[in-house]
């Protein structure tokens, strides 16, 4: 709100100008949130908004966190059952998960718009039944701009708003990544997503997160993003620092020849709690976070006493 | 009154009361949707109303096609699961999916019909193919494990598709889980289609059916052509199969279950046994669904989840009952 004292421009400039671009920003929203929206999801459907929406379900983690970055958190009114961050989600009616949500629970939260996974066949359904769905799935870095990128354009906020979160990412990685200690520069690297064994390719969002900090996934691009893994082939590859949820510790060193593997060795393995497991495992906006993660990891690998790799 | 004209009237009756009290199972637990605003009226004509019809008429397919493959095979434990059909059927769809695209489950009236196109196609050849294994359907222990390979097989086939695609092992998986909580008016319609298609072949098929359970050479010294007629019926065994698993992916048990039930109360002709079965499958399934949706309100349990835990329970028993009748 501007200040009624003229008198006081020299002193007050500065504010004033700052609320004044301030409002202007906010005339822009209301502008852009009145005007009809137009996006387009991951499979070249145009979504069609009249106005910004106020009521929206979220049926992805990831996106969850990304609408809730984005500052429109409040506007969501359900999400799925495994959407746990921010905090203020976990009070949210939970309507399902994403691959088996219940449809009637979702139309009854009166949703003006879901946004969903393009994998699950609960988006046709919903659509039938009149909802605006947008259909986002992101597996890489780039995936993660663009839905981010996309969020803010369909909640009608400023174009600035999804590009100061991904500059905030960007710097976050950034700052990751003066924090590596030299040693710990080019470790050979394994990342377990889930004791299958599924391990993270160098084609996953996490195998680029780990190229962008100057680390060695064991799993080439050339396996896929999330392939099955051979667990003769991390023994042979012998990796230097392990990264995996806590849970699957114990059946990572049952597993014959993995008990020996220095990377199985207390400071050498990263045993993530569930927490912390969902940061680097969910393309979402807290990519940032999760390279602190995984540089912390890789620093403490080289500096906590332990066996010679 | 004709007994076949009163059970059938009697499974009615059920299934309709049972789809009347359906209407009032949803997320919110045993309720009706209270406000009585466009959003509440579509919660029930437009999710609860489908679901269930969806569910009986997946029923009915798969009671059907239990029937059809009993009947064809003059084995009470031939069923779409232990023939291969329904593996087959879910091969169709996985290389489909792969081929489209995982969008596919996000398409429309056509995505949804190329999908029953491919289930009904990987149907008939894993039929076909357990046929081939078995030497046709005269050994009982053959056909079974021969029906048991390919659906291993063909099982196994699936998951490297999912494996080799892993962007679509995601759409599979909510695939391989039965679900009726998709059906829709427009699945309603083409279920139905399909059921009127298939049962008005398998009830033109019941004389058939009759004269083959006499044994072949009795059948064909009675006029009938038997391959052409093992041919027809083989068809409407993976039509009726593909429709349900097209629409509502995999559930086990129904298409056993049905015909024994059906059976269990008297012998019976085929035209009254493929009939009583299809609306005996329709209930059971009706019935399963509408405790899936309230058992663990206000999230969904997959029907086919469900149906694998009381048809098997159900099996236990009956072994159990026939244990003791010998006894």
């Amino acid at each position: 709100m501007p200040r009624r004292r003229p008198l006081a421009w020299p002193r007050w400039g500065h504010a004033a100008v700052q609320m004044a671009v301030a409002l202007c920003a906010l005339l822009g929203l209301a502008a852009q949130a009145s005007g009809p929206i137009e996006v387009r999801d991951d499979a070249a459907r145009v979504v069609r908004l009249a106005q910004a929406p106020q009521r929206v379900v979220s049926l992805l983690p990831s996106l969850t966190e990304s609408v809730c970055v984005l500052g429109a958190c409040e506007r969501l009114v359900a999400t799925d059952r495994y959407s746990n961050w921010p905090h203020a989600v976990l009070a949210l009616p939970k309507v399902g998960g994403g691959l088996d949500p219940n449809i009637e629970a979702v139309v009854a939260a009166r949703p003006d718009l879901v946004l969903l996974a393009s994998s699950t066949r609960a988006a046709d359904r919903l659509r039938a039944l009149g909802l605006t769905v947008l259909a986002l799935e992101p597996n890489t870095q780039a995936d993660a701009q663009r839905v981010l990128r996309t969020l803010g354009q369909a909640l009608g906020l400023p174009e600035a708003a999804a590009r100061d979160q991904w500059a905030r990412i960007e710097q976050g990685v950034a700052q990751a990544r003066a924090r590596l200690l030299p040693a710990a520069r080019g470790l050979r690297v394994y990342v377990e997503v889930s004791s299958t064994p599924h391990g993270a390719g160098e084609a996953s969002f996490i195998g680029q997160l780990l190229k962008d900090l100057g680390a060695h996934n064991i799993l080439p691009a050339s396996m896929g993003p999330f392939p099955v893994v051979n667990p003769e082939h991390v023994v042979q590859a012998r990796p230097q620092v392990v990264l995996v949820g806590d849970s699957s510790q114990a059946l990572m060193r049952a597993r014959p020849g993995w008990s020996d593997l220095p990377a199985m060795q207390a400071p050498r393995l990263c045993a993530l709690s569930p927490a912390q497991a969902d940061v680097l495992m969910r393309p979402g906006p807290r990519m940032a976070e999760a390279a602190q993660l995984v540089v912390d990891c890789l620093n403490r690998s080289v500096t906590l006493p332990g066996r010679a790799p | 009154m004709n007994p076949v004209l009163r059970r059938s009237l009697g499974l009615l009756l059920a299934a309709l009361a049972l789809g009347l009290l359906g209407l009032f199972a949803g997320s919110s637990g045993w309720a009706w949707p209270g406000g009585g605003d466009a959003v509440q009226a579509q919660i029930v004509w437009d999710i609860r109303l489908p679901r269930g019809l969806g569910a009986w008429l997946v029923g009915a397919l798969l009671g059907l096609a239990g029937a059809l493959a009993q009947g064809l095979f003059r084995n009470p434990l031939a069923d779409p699961y232990l023939l291969g059909s329904a593996s087959g059927a879910s091969l169709g769809v996985g290389v489909w999916i792969s081929w489209i695209g995982g969008h596919a489950l996000a398409g429309g009236a056509w995505a949804r019909l190329g999908m029953t196109g491919a289930a009904f196609v990987g149907a008939l050849l894993a039929v076909l193919l357990t046929l081939l294994l078995a030497r046709g359907v005269q050994q009982t222990m053959r056909l079974l494990l021969a029906g048991v390979v390919v659906g291993v097989v063909l099982g196994a086939l699936t998951s490297m598709l999912a494996l080799l695609r892993p962007e679509l092992l995601l759409s599979m998986q909510g695939f391989v889980l039965g679900s009726a909580a998709f059906l829709g008016w427009q699945a309603c319609a083409l279920l139905a289609a399909m059921l009127l298609i298939t049962l008005l072949g398998a009830l033109a098929m019941a004389r058939v059916l009759d004269a083959l359970a006499l044994g072949e050479a009795t059948a064909q010294s009675l006029g009938v052509p038997l391959a052409a007629a093992r041919l027809a019926l083989v068809s409407l065994l993976a039509l009726a199969t593909a429709a349900a698993v097209a629409q509502a992916g995999l559930i086990a048990f129904v298409g056993l279950a049905a015909p024994h039930l059906v059976r269990s109360r008297g012998p019976q002709r085929h035209a009254g046994l493929l009939w009583l079965s299809a609306l005996t499958g329709g209930l059971l399934l009706l019935a399963a669904d509408t405790l899936a949706r309230l058992v663990w309100a206000p999230q969904d349990v997959p029907v086919g989840v469900c149906t694998a835990v009381l048809g098997g329970a159900y099996l236990l028993w009956r072994m159990q009952a026939m244990n003791r009748g010998a006894a």
